[in-house]
């Protein structure tokens, strides 16, 4: 049974893992950037709960909603004030701007609440849940159950909506969709709406789980989840899922069985791993040049 | 009134005047075929017509209103659309999604709306299926409906890109070189086509063609471009027995 607890245990962090792959992944997509920012949202994120919740006294209710808008508006800006001009020059130096936002937002943290670590309010009760003697905690099932339903209503946003056909469209040819009427500036800012508004949700199960938060949290975090939507085929949603669940099994399995201080080792290995033998990742297609 | 004039139109990249003074009318419902030997500027026409480049001289007048300054997106929604000279289909979505995405800025129902009045977003949903089904019979594709778009034979290619240009409900279509790379059946299946939809959908259409027997065959008026300016205007017999035209294909006899 011992197994399975461990599985459960990697699928609610996995998910967290997933929720920020969303993120990278999405914006991946359509703004064909990799935002290493994103971790970092997450943090920012984990920080407007904490204020809303325990220095303002809201309710929880509107805390993660606070949090939610807070890193989607987040998202929104940094894409149009640190991105958005640099559109169209190289990708490094628009790689090189992500980074900078990072430690900005990193350092402005830093000022504002100190280095040392917060409580993160209680926002459910701890306790585990024993179905058949697998032993599952409250915040492991809430997160796991919140990546899936996220991922679920994402998938059903970009494959059935207006606005999902539109995001398609854009991340397939930018030049055409322009063409088609559609406004490519508002898309790309739909874009990293979503992904910071499931930040913010991973920053909040980060916050839940671990209870204690502070201005570095989402440097790892976004490290790992950036593997794992390497590792399902950066530009694919599932896959981006897929691959959060995956690192966090891993995690989990490397934690219990071999010992704690490898667990980073193993991702990182995942990567090289999956660099190696299927570059393109999981989900991903090989796009071979036709001669 | 003209639909689209242009005025002095004129782009220069670096030292090199790609199209200088480019002077051009055409009228609601007519058929314009645009030729020119290659590198003549005749894509760089259209780039200026749709706001991909801004030119740096002259004006461009479409249904009463400038479209200088204007986005590509905005020039699409007050009404041109065109098709590329190599295929730029959505290849990824299905042949029914690449028309609804054009369908899509016609009708109005915003995010808010799609989260909060699901019954309206099925409503709009469906009469969007029903467009897209309809003009996709326009062209004999609905069959093919589901499938991806990349996976359609070269020839349905090109009509799908027409079906999606249309879905965005033009006055002004732009077709660039719709029958590059079509064997003789496939474009003479084409030259139907483009007839039926000015009649059906009573749009202006303005043609950059190679193909001399297509552009000869459908436009009412011609103009030639060469070297970035307008080397002679008319119809089809006035265009064939130009010696200008006839010089700067052939080359003169020495």
């Amino acid at each position: 049974m011992g197994f399975i607890t461990q599985i459960m245990n990697g699928l609610s962090t996995g998910g967290m893992y997933a929720l920020v792959a969303i993120g990278y992944t999405m914006v991946y997509g359509i703004a064909k950037m990799i935002n290493f920012a994103h971790g970092e949202f997450i943090m920012v994120g984990a920080y407007i709960a904490y204020v809303f919740t325990t220095m303002l006294k809201m309710p929880i209710f509107v805390s993660v909603i606070a949090s939610i808008i807070g890193c989607a508006l987040l998202g929104v800006i940094t894409e149009k004030v640190a991105y958005k001009p640099l559109r169209g020059s190289g990708s490094l130096s628009v790689l090189i701007t992500a980074i900078g936002v990072s430690y900005l937002l990193q350092n402005l943290f830093l000022i504002l609440f100190g280095s040392a670590a917060r409580t993160f309010p209680t926002y459910m009760k701890s306790g585990t849940l024993n179905i058949f003697g697998i032993r599952i905690t409250y915040i492991s099932l809430l997160s796991l159950c919140l990546t899936l339903v996220c991922t679920g209503i994402l998938l059903f946003f970009i494959n059935k909506t207006r606005l999902g056909k539109a995001m398609r469209a854009v991340s397939e040819d930018r030049g055409a969709a322009e063409l088609m009427g559609i406004n490519v500036n508002n898309t790309i800012s739909l874009t990293f709406a979503i992904g910071s508004g499931l930040g913010a949700i991973a920053g909040i199960i980060y916050g839940m789980s671990y209870s204690l938060i502070n201005p570095y949290l989402g440097a790892m975090l976004g490290i790992k989840a950036f593997i794992a939507a390497v590792l399902g085929g950066i530009g694919n949603i599932q896959g981006a899922m897929v691959g959060g669940l995956i690192i966090g099994v891993a995690e989990a399995f490397t934690i219990a069985y071999i010992s704690s201080t490898f667990s980073d080792a193993v991702v990182f290995g995942i990567l090289i791993f999956i660099l190696l033998v299927k570059p393109a990742g999981l989900f991903g297609k090989n796009v071979r040049e036709k001669v | 009134m003209a639909l689209l004039k242009t005025e002095g139109l004129g782009i220069q990249f670096g030292g090199l005047k790609a199209v200088d003074e480019f002077n051009f009318e055409i009228d609601k419902n007519q058929l314009y075929g645009l030729i020119g030997p290659n590198g003549a500027g005749k894509t760089t026409v259209f780039n200026l017509l749709t706001g991909v480049y801004q030119p740096t001289s002259g004006q461009i007048i479409f249904d009463g209103k400038s479209l200088l300054k204007k986005s590509p997106t905005q020039i699409t929604q007050m009404g041109i659309a065109r098709t590329f000279q190599n295929i730029r289909l959505f290849k990824e979505m299905s042949v029914i999604d690449n028309v609804k995405v054009g369908l899509h800025y016609s009708q109005n129902y915003s995010l808010f709306s799609a989260i909060c009045k699901l019954p309206q977003y099925f409503r709009g949903e469906e009469a969007i299926d029903e467009m897209a089904r309809s003009l996709l019979r326009v062209f004999d594709l609905e069959q093919f409906a589901e499938s991806k778009a990349k996976n359609l034979p070269y020839g349905k290619q090109r009509k799908l890109e027409i079906a999606r240009a249309l879905a965005t409900s033009p006055k002004l279509l732009l077709l660039d070189e719709p029958a590059a790379g079509m064997n003789p059946t496939e474009t003479a299946e084409l030259m139907e086509t483009i007839k039926i939809v000015r009649e059906k959908f009573s749009i202006a259409i303005l043609l950059i063609e190679h193909d001399m027997k297509l552009v000869m065959g459908i436009c009412e008026k011609i103009a030639v471009l060469n070297f970035g300016t307008v080397l002679a205007f008319g119809t089809p017999e006035e265009i064939r027995n130009n010696p200008d035209v006839v010089t700067a294909y052939l080359g003169t006899e020495e």
